[in-house]
């Protein structure tokens, strides 16, 4: 078909346009580029808990925490060079999400926002109150920009935008063939109905423990890498603001979506700022755009595009009868309003 | 959602932002349409940030509210070179914080930057500060590494170091004759710099702290607390701010102990912007600050005055680190003719500022990039109706390092919760 072929084409250019763009644009805007990547990331890795599985996590800056302060931390303390900290990391938010998993997993729905939100905000005091480790609310700062085999060092914004860049695109797609993939099929079995995937024969908890580990896993790797972009990390990293931050994206680009969020994070990051630079009321701006997705777009900013495409796609004249959006993926908006708030 | 529709859609977007990043026009907040002056060199480019919405919102606007009220009053012009302001806000958040520096920096070429506002701020763009080369003023940041362990020679306050009044405090407590005190504080940074501070000069003075109860910054009733003061003490010492001085003050007063022991605030507890707020709770509690907005000076009274014409509300010490901070910038202008470009000339030209006509007295700068003003031991009182911070005691030109040599001091570690330590605790 022809509008596919147009479709694939546009996806093509416009991976070429986001590789090759960043070269013209000066500094500023390519640090805001490379915060917006970094917060789809860690959209991305909450829509895994919120759109695939439904459970609504209020602690998912636990792991962008602990990725950055451990990041930070063994690069500061140990010495740790960037692929070191980066690795060693990572593997301490695996751990911290097998025991947070262990304790959160024990419940659904309203007691697991509990809990996670709990958990979250333990970690926050302990960043907060543990200064000799953490530097408490002064944080702590690394000097040092991330190292390559082949490139070197790291030291302008526009190589770390290619890093970073690089790793997007891996966790975009490794997320997406994940979701895809019969194990993830399951957690979207789970959400809609746990009970059944049980009868089914799935050993759910393990399932649910695996995306939750999977979850943790690239929100801590999105706070790594913004870690390392800032060279700073303070207990605003692990702080609720962080965590309702993350869900905001999330709702905003469409839950269940994976790349919903990552336009729910862009719009985030750029009205935080560069609207901020425009009006002092960009937050009003921002809580009218919330409202109005909550309210006219149970979907998201996804679940309206899709609309769209599903109109154009189909050619104008029936147009009335496409309102129902047969096409349209249920996404689990329901989840998020009975257990979210703005 | 089909997978195609969705990164299809997502790469429209980003293409569509990226390029609008680079058009996102700077708010400028100058008066525009005065003569321009005979001197031909560009405008002194301004980068105001600091948190204008948000939890810290009233903060960052008092600095603001100072800054614009001096620059209008010289016409946003000095040594004949123009002065425009580009104003930024962080929303109190550091990562914000940073990527505000690097805009004002980056995009805007800002001469000089103004901000930000909390101490988490503050450390956060210090590092990109240092290795921009890009010259700050720290109006309200507060935290003591900035101008000790971690200085740069491209920050310099204008404000004040969290443990600069608390040295002062603690010599004059032990003065009055106290010698055994209990201290109650916020359980972090600011709090720790405020209590190390007072309880290194009270006890090198020959006093003894015996008591420290850290509360945490969340807290917001201190009833649990109080039955642990210890019964024995001459004075009790609060390190509290904002809301949590007014509930604390309140409780306090509740709970009879205003009658059993004498109070004395650190952390700018009774500052004008929160002082509004008490009742007669507040009267009679002694502080320590540099700026109050009785202070009975001809500077500070016509700063007041202009202050209260235009923003109704007594100025707290943020307007008043607002206001000074455009004087500083003012003086280094006409003292260099209107000259620096930027960069090192313009950080040399400042940190040689003295000015002996600010509204809370003489300041100058030392190496390190901290202030040396005075000090107020401040009395709250009741005066035709309203509460006011009564100056009783000047220290005149402490500096942060109080009496000790800076070098020995800064080999110490900064002030925490462990150090110094409390050797006199049971």
């Amino acid at each position: 078909m022809a509008w596919r072929r147009a479709q694939v084409l546009t996806v093509i250019v416009s991976i070429l346009a986001l590789g090759v763009l960043p070269i013209f644009l000066p500094s500023y805007p390519v640090f805001v580029l490379t915060s917006v990547l970094i917060f789809a990331i860690f959209a991305m890795s909450l829509d895994v808990l919120i759109g695939y599985l439904g459970y609504t996590s209020f602690g998912h800056a636990a792991f962008f925490g602990v990725g950055a302060y451990a990041a930070v931390i063994s690069a500061l303390r140990l010495g740790q060079s960037f692929w070191g900290s980066g690795l060693l990391a990572l593997a301490v938010v695996l751990l911290v999400a097998m025991i947070f998993g262990a304790i959160a997993l024990r419940t659904s729905g309203l007691p697991f926002i509990m809990i996670s939100l709990a958990l979250g905000q333990a970690l926050w005091g302990l960043a907060y109150r543990w200064s000799t480790v953490t530097g408490g609310d002064n944080g702590l700062s690394i000097p040092m920009r991330p190292e390559l085999p082949l490139i070197g060092r790291l030291e302008s914004s526009l190589a770390y935008y290619y890093f970073v860049f690089v790793v997007f695109a891996i966790a975009v797609a490794a997320l997406s063939l994940l979701v895809r993939s019969p194990f993830g099929l399951s957690w979207r079995g789970i959400r809609e109905r746990e009970i059944r995937m049980q009868v089914l024969g799935y050993h759910t908890w393990l399932h649910k423990y695996l995306a939750y580990l999977t979850s943790a896993f690239f929100g801590g790797l999105a706070g790594i890498l913004n870690a390392n972009l800032t060279g700073f990390v303070s207990p605003e990293a692990l702080a609720i603001s962080n965590s309702a931050t993350a869900i905001l994206m999330v709702i905003l680009g469409g839950p269940g979506t994976l790349i919903g969020p990552c336009l729910g994070a862009a719009v985030i990051v750029v009205m935080r700022q560069i609207m901020s630079s425009v009006t002092q009321r960009w937050m009003m701006v921002l809580g009218v755009v919330y409202i109005a997705t909550v309210m006219f777009l149970p979907g998201g900013l996804m679940g309206m595009m899709s609309r769209l495409m599903v109109r154009i796609n189909s050619g104008a004249p029936q147009r009335s009868d496409r309102s129902q959006g047969k096409n349209v993926e249920r996404t689990p908006a329901t989840h998020i309003q009975s257990g979210g708030k703005s | 959602m089909k997978p195609r529709h969705a990164l299809f859609t997502f790469l429209v977007v980003v293409l569509v932002a990226g390029p609008s990043l680079m058009a996102a026009p700077p708010q400028v907040a100058a008066a525009a349409g005065t003569p321009t002056p005979a001197a031909s060199l560009p405008p002194l480019k301004l980068g105001f940030y600091g948190a204008l919405t948000g939890n810290f919102a009233s903060s960052g606007k008092d600095t603001l509210s100072g800054l614009t009220l001096f620059l209008k009053g010289i016409n946003y012009t000095a040594g004949g070179r123009k002065i425009t302001v580009i104003v930024e806000d962080t929303s109190g958040d550091p990562n914000t914080a940073l990527a505000k520096a690097r805009k004002l920096v980056e995009q805007d070429k800002a001469d000089l930057l103004v901000g930000p506002t909390l101490a988490n701020e503050g450390y956060a763009v210090r590092d990109y500060i240092d290795r921009a080369k890009a010259p700050c003023l720290f109006p309200v940041v507060s935290g003591d590494d900035i101008t000790q362990r971690k200085r740069t020679p491209w920050i310099i306050r204008t404000g004040w170091t969290s443990s600069q009044p608390a040295h002062a405090l603690g010599k004059w407590a032990y003065d009055q004759g106290k010698r055994r005190v209990a201290i109650i504080a916020y359980d972090y940074a600011f709090g720790w710099e405020n209590v190390g501070g007072f309880q290194r000069a009270f006890e090198d003075a020959g006093g003894k702290v015996v008591q420290k109860i850290w509360t945490p910054q969340t807290t917001s009733d201190f009833a649990p607390y109080f039955p642990q003061i210890k019964k024995d003490v001459d004075a009790v010492v609060v390190a509290q701010s904002g809301g949590n001085a007014v509930r604390f003050l309140q409780q306090w007063d509740e709970f009879g102990l205003k009658d059993k022991y004498p109070l004395y605030g650190l952390a700018a507890v009774t500052d004008e912007a929160v002082l509004k707020s008490m009742g007669d709770e507040a009267v009679g509690l002694f502080t320590v600050l540099h700026w109050s907005a009785v202070l009975q000076t001809p500077e500070a009274q016509a700063f007041v005055k202009k202050f209260k014409e235009e923003y109704k509300d007594a100025p707290g010490y943020r307007a008043e680190a607002g206001y000074v901070t455009g004087q500083v910038i003012a003086r280094a202008l006409e003292n260099t003719g209107g000259k620096p470009g930027g960069g090192k000339e313009l950080v040399d030209a400042i940190r040689a500022v003295k000015i002996s006509d600010a509204p809370r007295g003489p300041i100058s700068f030392d190496p390190y990039g901290g202030v040396v003003e005075n000090e107020y031991i401040r009395r709250v009182d009741r005066v035709k109706g309203e509460l006011q911070n009564t100056v009783i005691a000047t220290l005149p030109n402490v500096s942060q390092f109080w009496t000790y040599d800076p070098s020995v001091f800064l080999n110490k570690p900064v002030y925490s919760r462990d150090y110094p330590p409390c050797t006199n605790c049971q």
